[in-house]
């Protein structure tokens, strides 16, 4: 072996145990006995289950609360969001009407605007309306985010479906409704299911909305509930966080494994542009 | 030939629908003349008021008055809800006019029809044109009303806010708000703990912004080549595995990072202190905090970055570097002059996004160390907060909207025109009709 080869190895060998030793390290002690952070091995003398089922028996914190929260919010983000991304993308890629060009712009201009532009105004807005600790308020910022963040993305894949399609489907008989239900919707499948997930593992993951709008304890949603278990003065509950963070990357990571293909394509599509 | 147009178009300008009528569509005119008088009631009962409480943001706070020889509370303005419905307003006044010259339009398109012969439509198949016509107006409403009331809205009342002294201990409904004009900015600029504080998070998140694009960048495209030598083997298998903290989600990866730094009982630590080693204030020291953020950024974005320069290693043709290996030329140089260049060119917009992206990279900053160390001298800052955690800061637990909505517009002036730089350079926009 060449000298070159063994320092690649070596540097490959060096980087992939800072990788994985942080994802096994958390593994290691959502399994580990006792509910200290301090741990004299690396693998825990005597494993044990004990702390994901007091996941959800425990009732000093309500995960199996935050659990149900989550996917109710991620879910409804998800419906919503992608049936307003269906819409207003096909609206905008098939469609020639005044105002379309400007519409366009307005989208652009409104997808720079940082979701903190209006993080002021939405909470004082929501304070002022009560609208506060609503999963109803957190839905539908979500969602109507989610339409802005991937109306481009979605708008780009009608655009490369041929126009014939949808004339020959015209010349028969058929109203634009039926068109858009009955040749579109089947065919854009693949779309919406990626915009979905996308929507779905935003909405499952985010921090900064569900802590702002969200205020109790029965509300919370997994993010800010154990970000509230790490960030209590003397955090005593390290094993039961480390539990509960193993079971929150299990369904991104699931969806990842599944959606790595689609995500790996798109990034390159979009860099090799050029 | 302008037997028709003139009147019907003239009679609408006069009142909506009268044109509709001319033209003897009862229905359609009917529903016109039905917009025009509620918008009548509505700029006679209530516009006017909400215009001057737009303006003036009330004039009486909550107050004691003595009802019945009792002092009780007695609800005066709100500034807040006064501004909203002064905001509501201007748009209902928009969307009306817009109406109006739907109305004029109509009225002179159907005459002109008429004028050349064509007969009026009655209102059946009017309604079935719509469905037609409109159909992508018919579509589009539900999402743009979203985007609209959720973030056009929001945002313009972030703009408003700028200018208001909306911040603790000045809340309604006990105290009223009042439009104050540049002031929030410039205090922000001139006022000595405001200033200070602002020209430091700015400074430290500039330099962050700069510092973890190029870090990451590096990592990535140097762990892409290498991977990509030839020779090396089980190159899927290492990819797989560095790809690890992509996949994580964050939000998981930095709350384990925070305990695996944890001064006191953390196991980087202890390793330090079983080598002899004192341990590190990861997270509590202003310079190793730092640090601390800046290397955990870099463990979480540079696989993202080894992806793209992976895939654009492939796009490279072999015959560059059979070329240069003829010539002789040295691996470092192959990697200067072939390499390097077109990775840098196929990424250019991708490194203009990701600077955009750190500079607001919220969640690496507020879940890691929440902002913190405490600096003695900043104004509800600490030593790593970016401007957008200091922003999050100062409307959630501080309650000083006004400098928080200052802080926004500052924040997306910076990242529009990053933006703007970044979409002159993407196809999707110019290319739109190309295909097909």
């Amino acid at each position: 072996m060449k000298l070159r080869h063994l320092i690649t190895y070596l540097i490959l060998l060096v980087l992939t145990i800072s990788i994985v030793y942080p994802a096994l390290w958390i593994l290691m002690s959502s399994l580990k006995v006792g509910d200290s952070l301090y741990s004299e091995t690396f693998i825990p003398k005597a494993f044990t289950l004990d702390h994901y089922k007091e996941l959800f028996t425990n009732t000093r914190y309500h995960y199996s609360r935050w659990y149900m929260n989550t996917i109710k919010v991620a879910v409804l983000s998800a419906i919503l969001g992608t049936f307003m991304t269906l819409l207003g993308s096909y609206a905008m890629a098939r469609f020639r009407f005044v105002g379309r060009k400007f519409g366009l712009m307005g989208m652009l201009v409104l997808n720079m605007f940082p979701s903190f532009m209006s993080l002021v105004a939405i909470y004082v807005l929501l304070l002022q309306f009560d609208l506060l600790n609503s999963h109803w308020a957190l839905i539908l910022i979500y969602s109507s985010g989610a339409f802005i963040n991937n109306v481009f993305v979605a708008k780009g894949f009608y655009d490369t479906i041929p126009r014939s399609l949808e004339e020959a489907a015209r010349i028969d008989g058929a109203s634009h409704w039926k068109v858009f239900t009955n040749v579109m919707i089947p065919l854009s499948k693949p779309m919406l299911t990626y915009v979905s997930l996308v929507i779905f593992n935003g909405a499952w993951v985010d921090f900064i909305f569900a802590r702002l709008i969200l205020r109790t304890v029965d509300q919370e949603t997994l993010a800010v509930g154990l970000y509230d278990i790490v960030n209590q003065q003397n955090a005593t509950d390290f094993t039961f966080f480390a539990a509960g963070a193993v079971l929150l990357a299990i369904p991104v990571l699931l969806l990842f494994v599944w959606l790595q293909r689609f995500l790996v394509d798109g990034l390159t599509a979009g860099a090799s542009k050029g | 030939m302008t037997r028709h147009s003139t009147p019907a178009t003239m009679l609408s300008v006069l009142f909506m629908g009268m044109g509709q009528w001319y033209n003897r569509q009862f229905m359609k005119g009917l529903l016109f003349i039905a917009v025009e008088l509620f918008g009548i009631y509505w700029i006679v009962t209530r516009l006017g008021n909400s215009i001057a409480g737009l303006i003036s943001l009330g004039h009486t706070p909550r107050t004691m008055v003595k009802v019945d020889k009792v002092y009780q509370m007695v609800d005066g303005d709100h500034s807040i809800f006064l501004m909203v419905e002064g905001l509501i307003s201007l748009l209902v006044v928009f969307i009306f006019v817009a109406l109006y010259v739907l109305n004029i339009r109509d009225a002179w398109a159907t005459a002109k029809a008429r004028d050349s012969g064509v007969e009026p439509h009655v209102f059946k198949v009017t309604l079935k044109n719509i469905g037609n016509r409109y159909f992508p107006h018919l579509i589009l409403f539900l999402p743009l009303t979203a985007s609209l009331m959720l973030l056009v809205m929001p945002i313009i009342f972030t703009i408003l806010i700028a200018f208001t002294d909306f911040a603790a201990p000045n809340l309604p409904p006990a105290k009223l708000v009042h439009w104050v004009g540049f002031e929030v900015f410039n205090k922000l600029t001139y006022l000595g703990t405001w200033s200070k504080t602002l020209f430091g998070v700015a400074t430290w998140t500039v330099f962050w912004a700069i510092v973890t694009t190029i870090t990451t960048y590096l990592l990535g495209t140097v762990v892409a080549v290498l991977i990509a030598q030839k020779g090396i083997r089980w190159k899927k298998m290492w990819r797989t595995l560095l790809i690890i903290p992509f996949a994580v989600p964050n939000l998981v990866s930095l709350l384990v990072f925070r305990n695996l730094l944890n001064s006191e009982f953390g196991p980087i630590n202890q390793y330090l202190e079983w080598m002899g080693l004192s341990g590190l204030p990861w997270l509590s020291d202003p310079f190793w905090a730092r640090f601390t953020v800046i290397t955990v950024n870099l463990w979480l974005s540079f696989p993202l970055i080894m992806i793209l320069v992976t895939g654009v290693l492939t796009t490279i043709p072999k015959d560059l570097y059979e070329a240069a290996e003829v010539d002789g030329a040295s691996r470092f140089f192959t990697f200067r002059a072939i390499t390097l260049p077109l990775v840098l060119f196929s990424t250019a917009p991708i490194f203009i996004a990701q600077f955009a992206s750190n500079f607001n990279n919220f969640n690496v900053i507020f879940l890691l160390t929440n902002g913190n160390p405490i600096m003695p001298d900043y104004v509800y800052a600490g030593g790593t907060d970016l401007l957008v955690t200091w922003l999050y800061k100062l409307t959630l637990i501080n309650n000083q909207y006004n400098f928080a909505s200052v802080l926004s517009i500052l924040i997306f002036l910076v990242v529009a025109s990053l933006s703007i730089i970044n979409y002159r350079n993407t196809q999707a926009f110019k290319e739109e009709d190309m295909i097909q």
